[in-house]
């Protein structure tokens, strides 16, 4: 198996005369978590629902999980997690009746998904939880189970949309220490998101504006670059320059 | 303040106007079902296919006979075998068969003078489908008996609508159900979606009075019933030739009076739902079913169990519906359906007066 | 008199107390931030405060208006942006002005010179629907919405949730400039990170305040020493820091990992014994908000 896991070049999304995703390139690695930041409008969403298998490229090419994102959206989506903050679990389902039905969804058969759900609420120390409704859990920890639910059937990425935003931070911590945990078993994380504190969190940060991506390294280097202090400086210098809004 | 509650009519009338589609779907809705039922879905009795068993064809069977085949509704047949009854009715080629006694226009006579006397005609219905055959029965003893009526065992007259035409019934129970879509739906879901978009949070810290804002957004609301109200109307009299003989401005009235009811029921509704979605299920469940089965609408009220008939006294549509079918159809003037009025008129003040005290200026 | 006086307030839901006796002030004229998680009752606090809400216990001080008894009065002092986003999509960006204008009983030339600094912003798109604005736009022109009636209080609940760095970024330059009219705004947001904005903060959790004071003071308030370290494997080095002696807690923190450390440790000790770590590297850190916020958590 390749160290890439994502990989793409020249991608572009036209929509009519408006180019939304204007030649894009890059590889994500094995094991990583990839920042990918941009302002509202930027061609973020956009590029994601291509690399998820949601919707073809005008042109470019590419790869994700080892599928062609011109040709095998389905698949794609069949070896990807996705994690939102704003879908994720159903909150009038027990923890163990989300897990079946995600196990379900991603074709895992029964044998499978008993084992895998037992490892993963081991894991999270949620085995008393497992009768629990998902409604009346914290938020913590229900980011925290949503995280482990996408990953139930052992994708090679997993794609955070804004995965901390209102959280504590402790309860936030403890969801990077996930995160982190899962990069050492080799998944790979992508992650979108507005807020710079958690780019800060990401082994390297790709950064677009209008439809292009204007910086792309470690957020160490990117700061270096730009005689930041923060991410956060960084990217309103780039953003700042932005010519489209939403 | 005057001036701030135009803008508040403005602002919901700018909703309503923006939203072409639900404003098309308004429209419409009362044209296609005035359309639907006026001709397409219709209990009426409209050329029923007739054939005639007779042993002698007497003067007064062909009367009978005669008066059958003249009237635009039946069409006869000819005349048939009696073993042939059963297979004609299966094919479906007739719709009914008249059997004649044998000895008929003796036994008339002799009815005719008091001499009691068995049956004299058999009219075997093909009754797949009730209503038809239902109304093709009741209206075909009238025509068969025609003149000699008098001299008949019983008296059937068809008062008012004695072609029985469903048009004619439906109209009352469409407006019935419109009213309460249109108004109770439509306001109950534009006062929830604010609720639910948290713009009803800001109208509510601002001075202006909750029941200000309540009004203005039944003012547009009641503004485009009332254009539904009049077409309703128009295509009533005009494409469906309703008689409306106990005139116009009573119905008018009336239905004003029912707007009013609607809109408070509306207001009840966006009280309880905290959704749109809980908004469209209680005005579709808790008062689309009920005007539907328990108003008279479809089925007559004296059909009901007592139990049901007993529930369909609280069911506004029913007094609207009723008083509505007396003024259009049997021409009675607004002041022989007074007691439904009073009825519309005390449950509109009470749901309003509930609404509005359920309606308070704070989130809990 | 202070803009805003709250003491011992409670709100309860059944069993679940949403608020939990909180006290504090507001200055006239001052930003003040409520920085908390989702669920630490910024959203019930702002909603008791608009009189929205009835409080189970205690009470509350609006510009010197009482939050039960005199909630009519608080109505037309207060500017207040919810949550959500608070304006009618259908309508275009000048309507949703002019109706909220109508609805206080004002125009929007009279407080033209108020808003201007925002409004004018997005003046070139007024003829454009709301829900056709970009996240920024929107919020500037809830904003301006919030102020038409010249409130003296502005009660802004999560504005910048939602919204990209550079519009948040400009989000409070416009409040700062607020401040010059003597506009008073308690605003609240779950990023630590715009604390610093504020002249004085509250950080809340679950109901509770956990301190009150300038962003400055919280940060000083930090008593223990920290340290950023980072190593080849993030991982694996949060484990083993952790197990080490003298280390009182440690996280992540973005591209390295917050330590605490107790008076007795010794670093230059510690550093020799994480010599065998692969890439480990230890600066001295300075303590933020949100350091502050997780000790004050963990207390």
């Amino acid at each position: 198996m390749s160290d890439v896991v994502i990989s793409v070049r020249e991608l572009t999304k036209r929509f009519g005369d408006f180019t939304a995703v204007d030649r894009i390139s890059f590889d994500v690695h094995r094991g990583e978590i990839f920042g990918f930041l941009g302002a509202n409008g930027a061609g973020k969403t956009t590029a994601m629902r291509m690399l998820c298998g949601l919707s073809y490229p005008t042109s470019g090419s590419g790869t994700v999980a080892g599928f062609d994102v011109m040709r095998e959206g389905e698949k794609i989506k069949r070896h990807i997690g996705y994690m939102s903050q704003r879908f994720s679990l159903y909150n009038d389902l027990t923890v163990w009746e989300n897990m079946h039905l995600f196990a379900g969804i991603y074709g895992l058969t029964k044998r499978e998904t008993e084992v895998r759900a037992v490892e993963l609420l081991t894991r999270l120390n949620f085995s008393q939880e497992r009768n629990t409704l998902v409604g009346s859990l914290p938020l913590g920890w229900k980011q925290k189970l949503s995280f482990a639910i996408a990953t139930i059937h052992r994708p090679e990425v997993v794609f955070l949309d804004e995965p901390t935003g209102g959280v504590d931070p402790v309860t936030r911590r403890q969801f990077w220490e996930m995160i982190y945990e899962a990069t050492e078993g080799g998944t790979t994380i992508f992650v979108t998101t507005h807020y710079m504190d958690e780019a800060e969190y990401c082994s390297r940060v790709s950064i677009m504006v209008d439809g292009e991506v204007r910086a792309l390294d470690t957020p160490a280097h990117l700061k270096q670059q730009f005689g930041a202090e923060s991410m956060d400086e960084v990217f309103r210098t780039l953003a700042r320059g932005a010519q489209r809004g939403e | 303040m005057r001036h701030n509650f135009g803008s508040f009519v403005k602002k919901e009338s700018l909703h309503i106007l923006r939203d072409k589609r639900t404003m098309l779907v308004v429209m419409l809705i009362p044209v296609v079902l005035m359309v639907l039922f006026g001709f397409a879905i219709s209990t009426e009795v409209n050329n029923v296919n007739v054939a005639v068993v007779a042993p002698e064809r007497t003067d007064g069977v062909s009367d009978a006979v005669e008066r059958l085949a003249h009237n635009d509704y039946f069409t006869f047949c000819g005349y048939i075998d009696e073993s042939e009854i059963d297979k004609e009715l299966r094919t479906g080629e007739v719709g009914a068969v008249v059997v004649f006694a044998t000895d008929y226009d003796r036994r008339v006579a002799q009815m005719a003078e008091g001499v009691p006397t068995a049956p004299l005609i058999q009219l075997i219905v093909d009754a797949s489908n009730i209503n038809t055959a239902s109304s093709a029965t009741t209206y075909m003893q009238g025509v068969l008996l025609g003149t000699q009526s008098q001299q008949a065992m019983f008296e059937t007259r068809m008062m008012f609508n004695p072609q029985m035409r469903s048009a004619y019934n439906f109209v009352p129970g469409i407006m019935g159900l419109i009213f309460i879509l249109v108004c109770a739906m439509m306001t109950s879901v534009s006062i929830v979606r604010e609720k639910e978009m948290g713009t009803m949070e800001v109208l509510l810290v601002s001075p202006v009075r909750p029941v200000k804002i309540i009004f203005a957004k039944m003012i547009p609301y009641f503004a485009i019933s009332c254009v539904v109200l009049v077409s309703i109307l128009l295509l009533a009299r005009y494409l469906l030739g309703v008689p409306m003989s106990g005139g116009v401005w009573g119905i008018f009235s009336l239905s004003l009076l029912y707007l009013m009811l609607s809109l408070a029921l509306g207001l009840l509704v966006s009280t309880i739902a905290k959704t749109q979605m809980a908004a469209l299920l209680i005005s579709a469940m808790v008062m689309m079913m009920p005007i539907l089965m328990l108003s008279g609408m479809l089925f007559p009220i004296e059909n009901l169990p007592i139990f049901f008939q007993w529930v369909s006294n609280i069911v506004p549509a029913r007094w609207y519906i009723d008083a509505v079918r007396k003024m259009m159809i049997q021409g009675l003037p607004m002041m022989a359906v007074w007691k439904n009025c009073a009825i519309l008129l005390g449950m509109t003040v009470v749901i309003m007066g509930v609404s509005l005290k359920k309606f308070n200026d704070k989130l809990e | 008199m202070n803009a805003i006086e709250i003491h011992n307030l409670s709100k309860s839901y059944g069993k679940h107390k949403a608020l939990d006796d909180i006290s504090f002030d507001v200055r006239q004229g001052e930003l003040f931030g409520l920085i908390g998680p989702d669920g630490a009752g910024k959203t019930t606090l702002f909603r008791l405060l608009t009189t929205l809400l009835r409080p189970s216990a205690g009470s509350a001080t609006v510009d010197g208006h009482d939050i039960v008894k005199e909630y009519r009065a608080i109505r037309s002092c207060v500017g207040y942006m919810p949550g959500r986003f608070s304006l009618y999509g259908d309508l275009s960006v000048e309507e949703n002005l002019n109706f909220f204008a109508a609805m206080f009983g004002v125009t929007v030339a009279e407080s033209y010179d108020l808003i201007a600094p925002i409004y004018s912003q997005i003046e070139p798109f007024r003829k454009r629907r709301a829900g056709k604005l970009s996240g920024g736009m929107k919020q500037k022109l809830a904003l301006s919405c919030a102020l038409i009636h010249r409130p003296k209080v502005l009660l802004l609940d999560e504005p910048t949730t939602g919204v990209d760095a550079v519009s948040r970024s400009e989000f409070w330059d416009m409040l700062a400039g607020l401040k010059e009219h003597g506009i008073t705004i308690l605003v609240s947001t779950p990023y630590m990170d715009e604390a610093s904005r504020c002249e004085r903060i509250a950080l809340c959790n679950e109901g509770r305040i956990l301190g009150i004071d300038t962003p400055t003071n919280i940060v000083k308030a930090f008593d223990k020493r920290l340290y950023g370290v980072s190593a080849r494997n993030m991982y694996s080095l949060l484990d083993r820091m952790r197990h080490t002696k003298g280390v009182v807690d440690c996280y992540p923190f973005g591209e390295r990992h917050h330590m605490v450390v107790d008076e007795e440790c010794d670093i230059e000790h510690l550093k020799m014994e994480c010599t065998d770590i692969e890439s480990f590297n230890i600066v001295s850190a300075e303590p933020t908000i949100e350091d502050m916020f997780i000790k004050l958590m963990k207390r």
